[in-house]
C-alpha cells in the first residue's frame, strides 16, 4: 500500500511538471492580456498533432520536432492575438475575449476532425514505450524526459520574463497597461509576442501530453477544464503558483486515483471549489482586483 | 447598450405612437408563432420550430442572469441537463407514463432552483473570468456525475416515457409547450428589466462596489437572478428531454449547449430583452441547417465558429443595440441622439476602454436616479 500511494506521488510529481508547461503558457497570457484563452486546450491538442505529422511522415524525434513546432505554434498564436483578440476593446471585453478564443477552439477542433478523424492517437517513439528501474519506481522515460523539459522551458520562461528588458516591459505590462504606454513600451507588441510564447510553450506541453495519453480532437475540452481549474487555485497571472497548483492538484488527483479511478477526475474540481471557498484568490492570488 | 435604460425609461412615460407599432408587431409575431403548425404541418418544420422555442427560452433565461448582471454564466447545462435527468428519472421511479408525464414538469424547474442555492452561494463570491470558470468547472462536476451515479443510468442516460401519438402530429404538443416556454420566459425578461430588481441587477453589471455603496443587495440579487434563470433553464431542459425522449451525459451537460446560448444573447444583443430571442431565432434554425447538410458535423462546427468570429468582429455590442443606435441616427438625421460617449470612442480607439466604461457607470447612475424618481412619482 504504501508502496502504491509513493509510486502515486512520484507520477504525480511527473505528471505535473507537464501540466505546469501548459498552464504557465494560459496564466502568462492572462496576467499580460487579462483574458482567459480558451483555446489553449485545443492548441495542446494541436501541437501534439503536429509533433505526431512530423514524427509519423517525416521521421522527426519527438523531441527534436519542437524545433520547429514550437516556432510554427508561436506564429499561430501571434496571428490570432492580432486577428481576433487585439480588436476587441470596451467594457464587455472580458466576455468577449472569452468567447472569441472559444470559437477559434471550434475552428481549429472541427480542422482537426477534418484532417485527422476521430479516432485516439498516441504519439510513439522508443523512450515513450520503456521505462527505467531508479530508487525502487518504475519511470517511464518520457515522463522523466518530460519532466526536464518543463523544468528547462519554465527556467527559460523565467529568465525571459525577469533578465531581459522584454521581460521588464512584459512585466510592466502586468502592472499597469496604462502606465507601461505612458513611458513607451509598445503594449500591443507585448501583448502580441507574449500571447505567442503562451502558446508555443502550450505546443511543448502537447507533445509530452501526446506521448502519454491516447487523444483525439475532443481532448481540448478535458484539458483546458483541468487547466483553468489550476491556474485558478495558483492565482491567476502568477507563474510560480501555476507551477505549485499543477504539482498538487496531479499529485492529488493520481493519489485519490488508487482508490477511486472514476472520481479521480472530480478531486481537480472540488479541490478548486473548496480552495475559492477559503481564499478566493487562490493560493498565490496577486492583487485582488485582477485575480477576482 | 448603456443608453438603453435611459431610452426605455422615457418610452415607459407615455404611449406614442412607436410604442402602438410596436405592441401591433408583438401580436403579430406571436400570431404567426400560434399559427405556425398549420401553415407548415410537415413534422420536419415543427421540428425546427420546437427547437428553435426552446432555445429562445434558454438564451433569454441565460440572459435574465448573465446579460442583465455581466456574471458570464459558462454552466447553464448543468440545469438543463438537470431539469431533463429530474424528468426522466422522476418518470422512471415513481412509474408516471404517458401525458402525465407533464405534469412533472414543474419538479424539474424546482430541481433547477435547489440546485442553484448552492451553486450560487460558492461560484457568486468570486467576479468577472474566477467566476466564469467555476462555472465551467461545476458543469464539468455534474457532467462526470451524470456519467458515474447508477441512477443517472451512467452512459447510456434515461430514457422518457412513451407517448402513444400520431407521427405526423407528434410535434405540436411539444411546439405549443416551448412556445409557452419562450413567451413566458420573454415576458418575465421584459418585467424584470423595468422592475426595480432588473436595475439593481444593471447597477451590479456597471459597477457592482459602488451598486453595494449606494444600497443594493447585491448577493441577494444576483442569487435570486440566478436561481429564476436557472429554474426556467431546467424547466426547458425537460421539455427538450421528453421530446428527444432520451438524455445521456454528453447531450445533457454539452459544453456546445452553453456556448451556442451565450452566442446567440451576444449576437443579439447581450442584456436586451429582444436580442437573446432574435439570436436565437438566427443561430438555431442555422445550426439545425448545417448539422442535416452537413452531416459529419464538423463542418458545421467550423462554420459555426467561423459565423461567431464574424459577427463579434462586425457588430460587437450585438444587432439590436448597434441597429438600435442605426435607426436612432437615421430618425434624428445624422445628428447623434446621445452626445456623449460613443462618436467620442470611435475615434480615438486608444482610449476606449475606460472612457467608455466610465460613461456606461455615469449614465446607469443617472438612470437609477430617475428610475428612483419615476418610482417616487407613481
Amino acid at each position: 500500500m504504501a508502496r502504491e500511494i509513493y509510486q502515486a506521488i512520484v507520477d504525480g510529481i511527473l505528471i505535473g511538471g507537464v501540466y505546469a508547461l501548459m498552464a504557465v503558457g494560459l496564466t502568462l497570457i492572462f496576467g499580460v492580456l487579462d483574458i482567459i484563452n480558451i483555446a489553449q486546450g485545443i492548441m495542446v491538442i494541436l501541437g501534439a498533432y503536429l509533433s505526431y505529422e512530423l514524427a509519423a511522415r517525416l521521421h522527426i524525434d519527438l523531441f527534436v520536432g519542437l524545433l520547429i513546432t514550437v516556432p510554427a505554434m508561436f506564429v499561430i498564436g501571434v496571428v490570432i492575438q492580432w486577428v481576433f483578440i487585439r480588436p476587441l476593446r470596451g467594457r464587455e471585453r472580458t466576455s468577449m475575449t472569452l468567447l472569441v478564443t472559444y470559437a477559434v477552439a471550434l475552428i481549429i477542433e472541427g480542422i482537426l476532425y477534418q484532417t485527422f478523424g476521430a479516432d485516439d492517437r498516441q504519439l510513439s517513439a522508443s523512450y515513450v514505450i520503456s521505462s527505467v528501474h531508479l530508487f525502487g519506481f518504475y519511470l517511464p522515460y518520457i515522463y522523466l524526459y518530460g519532466f526536464a523539459l518543463a523544468l528547462a522551458l519554465v527556467a527559460a520562461l523565467y529568465t525571459l520574463l525577469y533578465r531581459t528588458s522584454f521581460g521588464r516591459s512584459v512585466r510592466a505590462t502586468m502592472q499597469d497597461e496604462t502606465a507601461a504606454r505612458l513611458v513607451g513600451i509598445d503594449t500591443n507588441r507585448v501583448a502580441a509576442i507574449t500571447f505567442g510564447i503562451g502558446v508555443a510553450v502550450t505546443a511543448a506541453g502537447g507533445m509530452v501530453y501526446g506521448a502519454t495519453n491516447a487523444f483525439d480532437p475532443n481532448s481540448g475540452y478535458d484539458l483546458i477544464s483541468r487547466l483553468l481549474a489550476i491556474i485558478i487555485l495558483g492565482g491567476l497571472g502568477s507563474i510560480g503558483g501555476a507551477l505549485a497548483a499543477s504539482i498538487f492538484m496531479l499529485t492529488l488527483e493520481s493519489l485519490v486515483d488508487i482508490w477511486q479511478p472514476t472520481w479521480a477526475i472530480v478531486v481537480f474540481y472540488a479541490a478548486l471549489v473548496l480552495v475559492l471557498l477559503i481564499k478566493p484568490t487562490g493560493f498565490f492570488g496577486r492583487q485582488a482586483v485582477r485575480a477576482q | 447598450m448603456s443608453e438603453s435604460p435611459g431610452a426605455g425609461l422615457r418610452g415607459r412615460s407615455r404611449l406614442g405612437g412607436p410604442d402602438i407599432v410596436r405592441i401591433a408587431f408583438l401580436v403579430a409575431l406571436l400570431a404567426v408563432a400560434l399559427a405556425f403548425p398549420v401553415l407548415f404541418p410537415s413534422p420536419v418544420a415543427t421540428n425546427y420550430g420546437v427547437f428553435t422555442l426552446v432555445f429562445v427560452a434558454v438564451a433569454s433565461a441565460w440572459n435574465v442572469f448573465s446579460g442583465f448582471s455581466g456574471y458570464i454564466s459558462l454552466g447553464h447545462a448543468v440545469f438543463f441537463g438537470s431539469g431533463a435527468y429530474a424528468l426522466g428519472i422522476a418518470a422512471r421511479d415513481w412509474h408516471v407514463t404517458g401525458v402525465a408525464t407533464f405534469g412533472l414538469l414543474p419538479l424539474s424547474a424546482a430541481v433547477g432552483a435547489l440546485i442553484a442555492v448552492p451553486f450560487g452561494l460558492i461560484a457568486l463570491r468570486v467576479r468577472r473570468h474566477t467566476f466564469i470558470v467555476i462555472t465551467i468547472a461545476v458543469f464539468f462536476i455534474f457532467q462526470l456525475m451524470a456519467y458515474n451515479f447508477s441512477f443517472t443510468g451512467g452512459s447510456t442516460g434515461v430514457d422518457a416515457p412513451f407517448l402513444p401519438w400520431p407521427a405526423a402530429t407528434y410535434n405540436n404538443p411539444f411546439y405549443y409547450i416551448s412556445l409557452g416556454c419562450a413567451v413566458g420566459m420573454i415576458a418575465l425578461a421584459w418585467l424584470i428589466r423595468r422592475s426595480r430588481f432588473g436595475l439593481q441587477l444593471r447597477a451590479i453589471r456597471d459597477d457592482e462596489d459602488r451598486a453595494r455603496g449606494l444600497g443594493v443587495h447585491a448577493m441577494r440579487v444576483k442569487l435570486t437572478a440566478f436561481v429564476i434563470s436557472a429554474a426556467v433553464t431546467g424547466l426547458v431542459g425537460a421539455v427538450w428531454f421528453f421530446y428527444l425522449t432520451q438524455v445521456q451525459p454528453p447531450s445533457g451537460f454539452d459544453p456546445l449547449f452553453d456556448l451556442s446560448v451565450v452566442l446567440m444573447a451576444f449576437l443579439g444583443g447581450l442584456g436586451t430583452v429582444a436580442g437573446p430571442v432574435l439570436g436565437a431565432l438566427i443561430i438555431e434554425p442555422g445550426q439545425l441547417y448545417l448539422t442535416v447538410t452537413f452531416t459529419n458535423g464538423y463542418f458545421s462546427e467550423i462554420l459555426l465558429g467561423a459565423l461567431f468570429l464574424v459577427a463579434v468582429l462586425l457588430v460587437p455590442r450585438g444587432i439590436i443595440p448597434t441597429g438600435g443606435e442605426y435607426l436612432r441616427r437615421l430618425t434624428t438625421r445624422g445628428r447623434s441622439a446621445i452626445p456623449a460617449a460613443n462618436p467620442a470612442s470611435q475615434s480615438a480607439p486608444a482610449s476606449t476602454g475606460p472612457r467608455s466604461d466610465e460613461g456606461a457607470m455615469r449614465e446607469g447612475g443617472a438612470s437609477k436616479g430617475a428610475r428612483r424618481r419615476a418610482g417616487k412619482a407613481l
